[in-house]
């Protein structure tokens, strides 16, 4: 009834391919935009921020990059953790040798350096496919994490490796160090990922997004009917990368502070959490990656407080319980739906448009 | 409808426990961020019990602390740095005070914790310049650092060698993080001022992977081994040096690498090695009888009990002892038991625990005693070596509380602390 299609016709090519062709598709969204723009930076404290609504961001961020690669150009990547420390390493940097520079050009530039280092780790891809190319990447990130714990250029010859963000502001307003207020911090994450957000749905649905989806489904066959399989590989290397590198400078310059590359980019900590998350929320999904962060970063969180706080369980016990509901759970999503969360959704959806005359 | 009823039940007790809540948290809020899970369990589940059981007494034998209630809800880290932000967050509303035992963790709250006004506590670990209190006016790491830690070994082995150490090869193993690259500086500039030649072998976390740091020993056959090890990784490189028949007595671990769960794997093959300490092990002590009497023997023991009286237990109970005498000098300075974070921390800088006051809490010899002053939050930086005895089970001291090469140690902590207050513009307290 509420979500029926039914009356809504669509007159000319621009309405028929919007991003949401469905009137309420597009309340849905508009109302979401409103809350996470004009109500949730008046109520968001430091807990929300820090533990909750920064961190699913910046990971729903990553796992944008990776859908982009894996998802979207079928290229299976475990190198996400090295492009991630690319990134917070090219944030420090530029933001030691260059204190004037504002932050979000900072973040930006750290993008495109995660960028090239992408397109760089690319270039085996054009060789080796599949687990192979798993492999090929998993060295990249060993590699990377080796490389900015060994040279110590990169952490400024500090005595222990760590890297600390010093403060920087946008409009006056801190967003970076300690000082930066919940609202401050949580606004920088969410323009970013809204903005780029959009780039990447609209990037999937032109010219170069249906190549990835070609080069992906059947590479000669691509090959064949004229999509280049080097640029095309390597624009899904660089653009991944580059939202990777972005949601690694966010990691460390906003939501972290200060780091350690071998704890903070371990490929347990990133690369397999950023994976199941695509493939938990779905490969192929703008909307998976999003519901997928929830998943992996959300769901510990939540059963860890609905377990010592409201059922009383000590927190020992209650981590134990965690692992496993947790486990439990992503295997019975994955038997359930094998597409993922977005593809639960749209199965609601669809039954949503029969209620309450299903046929 | 029952759906209905459910969703209405639960937001009920939602309301009802939070609520409770509320009244819990008008007592003294300790947080705990332990670590009773993953690579670094057998170190943290001791250490916490120790804690846990040192609140109950206190809770238990004097009502808590001036009356006040001790409440210490644990929240569990896996050592993870990311977790620990988040229980910090949780738990920073009203706390005194935090004790993250990880260093990593330790950094990553050094900033926030300076913001929020809430105390940290890294006793023995964690940033050794913020020994500075002029520059680390929340952040207190008595009774001694790292860097006291490293010439303190390097003490123990000149005087093995009557002074003189020249060309002699000494090696760190270490763990790859911000941990266990703490002491490297100090060692390179110790290794100038004695003439010995350092080796570097970093081990990445876990720990469990050794071969290869293992073989390089073997090749290059250091004539000492210094260790900075946490959890499963100190245990494995007990047992390889045993196998490749290091000779002990020359494996020296930091006050981390030096409990009995890194020493019993290796069986008697472990008879020898060394650790520093700032705490001695056993039961002996007046605060374990109180512990028996009021805590075991009413069944409240944390965990099953059995860490009772091991190193790691004795420390978490000298760590717990600190913590608390700082909440009694706070409410004995501000005339009032209900303080609050800021007054809590002005407490944390003047605990004063010469050996009488040791001696009354009931850890008499336990410790080396030591003060915190405005411009030292480091405490006295004495530690001791320990020696495990395979065939008795037990680790006995082996030599006096020393004090560390405070010439080289204090010019770095100066140098660090300089750095760090200019980088993040902080105004020098103290003066």
């Amino acid at each position: 009834m509420i979500y029926k299609e039914t009356g809504q016709y669509n007159s000319n090519y621009r309405s028929d391919h919007a991003i949401f062709p469905l009137m309420q598709d597009k309340i849905a969204f508009s109302l979401l935009m409103l809350v996470a723009f004009l109500f949730v930076p008046f109520v968001v404290d430091s807990y929300w921020e820090k533990a909750i609504l920064v961190p699913f961001l910046i990971y729903s961020m990553a796992a944008i990059g990776l859908n982009i690669l894996t998802g979207y150009c079928g290229q299976v990547s475990l190198g996400t953790g090295g492009f991630m420390a690319v990134g917070a390493f090219s944030t420090y940097k530029l933001m030691t040798t260059y204190p004037d520079l504002n932050i979000m050009i900072i973040v930006i530039i750290s993008g495109f350096i995660s960028a090239l280092v992408g397109i760089l780790f690319g270039l085996p891809s054009l060789r080796i496919k599949g687990f192979y190319l798993a492999v090929a990447t998993l060295a990249s990130q060993f590699f990377l994490v080796w490389l900015f714990n060994k040279v110590p250029w990169f952490y400024n010859y500090s005595d222990t490796g760590q890297i600390t963000v010093s403060e920087r502001t946008m409009f006056g307003v801190p967003v970076t160090g300690a000082a930066a207020p919940p609202y401050a911090t949580y606004l920088f994450c969410l323009v970013l990922v809204v903005v780029f957000g959009f780039a990447a749905k609209n990037m999937i649905r032109s010219k170069i997004g249906r190549s990835w989806m070609a080069i992906r489904d059947m590479d000669i066959a691509a090959e064949i009917i004229g999509v280049p399989p080097l640029k095309t590989k390597l624009t899904a290397f660089a653009i991944s990368s580059f939202y990777i590198g972005i949601s690694g400078s966010l990691y460390f310059a906003v939501y972290l502070g200060a780091l350690e590359v071998t704890e903070s980019f371990d490929i347990m900590a990133i690369s397999f959490p950023v994976l199941f998350m695509i493939i938990i929320g779905g490969l192929g999904s703008m909307l998976g990656s999003f519901l997928g962060a929830a998943f992996i970063v959300l769901l510990p969180i939540v059963l860890k407080n609905f377990m010592v706080d409201l059922v009383g369980l000590s927190a020992v016990t209650a981590k134990h319980f965690e692992i496993t509901i947790w486990g439990l759970l992503m295997v019975v999503f994955l038997i359930v739906e094998p597409h993922g969360l977005a593809r639960l959704w749209s199965i609601a959806k669809e039954k949503l448009r029969r209620w309450p005359f299903p046929y | 409808m029952r759906l209905k009823k459910l969703l209405l039940g639960l937001l009920g007790s939602v309301i009802a426990i939070g609520s409770f809540l509320e009244i819990a948290s008008a007592d003294l809020k300790f947080p705990m961020l332990v670590y009773r899970t993953g690579a670094y369990a057998p170190n943290g589940i001791p250490n916490a019990d120790g804690f846990v059981d040192y609140y109950r007494m206190i809770n238990a034998r004097d009502g808590g602390i001036g009356g006040e209630k001790i409440v210490f809800p644990e929240c569990e880290t896996g050592y993870k740095t990311q977790v620990g932000v988040e229980c910090y967050e949780k738990h920073k509303e009203g706390a005194m005070v935090f004790q993250p035992m990880s260093t990593g963790i330790t950094y990553q709250l050094i900033p926030k914790a300076t913001a929020d006004g809430v105390t940290i506590y890294s006793t023995g670990y964690g940033r050794t310049s913020a020994k500075n209190g002029k520059v680390f006016k929340w952040i207190f790491n008595a009774p001694a650092t790292y860097w006291d830690g490293a010439s303190i070994a390097i003490r123990h082995i000149l005087k093995q060698n009557l002074g003189n150490i020249k060309n002699k090869k000494i090696a760190l193993v270490y763990h790859n993080s911000a941990y266990g690259k703490e002491p490297i500086r100090t060692l390179e500039t110790l290794a100038k001022k004695h003439g010995y030649k350092l080796m570097l072998l970093p081990v990445d976390h876990p720990g469990q992977e050794q071969k290869a740091t293992w073989l390089k020993i073997r090749k290059s056959r250091p004539n000492y081994i210094l260790m900075w090890g946490w959890g499963v990784m100190n245990s494995v490189a007990v047992k390889s040096a045993a196998s490749i028949k290091f000779p002990m007595e020359n494996f020296i671990g930091i006050w981390w690498s030096g409990s009995e769960n890194d020493v019993l794997p290796a069986g008697q093959g472990a008879h020898g090695y060394k650790a520093l300490t700032f705490n001695a092990p056993g039961t002996d002590y007046q605060v374990h009888k109180d512990i028996k009497k009021y805590v075991h023997d009413k069944g409240n023991a944390s965990g099953d009990g059995s860490h009772f009286g091991t190193v790691l237990y004795n420390r978490g109970l000298f760590q717990a002892m600190v913590q608390v005498e700082a909440a009694r000098v706070a409410q004995k300075m501000h005339g009032t038991s209900k303080i609050t974070a800021a007054m809590y921390r002005d407490g944390m800088e003047n605990v004063n625990l010469d050996a009488a006051r040791m001696e009354q809490l009931g850890f008499k010899n336990f410790s080396p005693p030591f003060k915190n002053t405005c411009e030292n939050h480091g405490g006295s930086g004495l530690a001791a070596v320990q020696q495990w005895d395979a065939k008795a089970k037990k680790w006995n001291m082996i030599t006096e509380y020393m004090y560390g090469d405070s010439d080289v140690v204090d010019k770095l902590i100066a140098e660090d602390s300089a750095k760090y207050a200019k980088e993040q513009k902080i105004a020098l307290r103290c003066n």
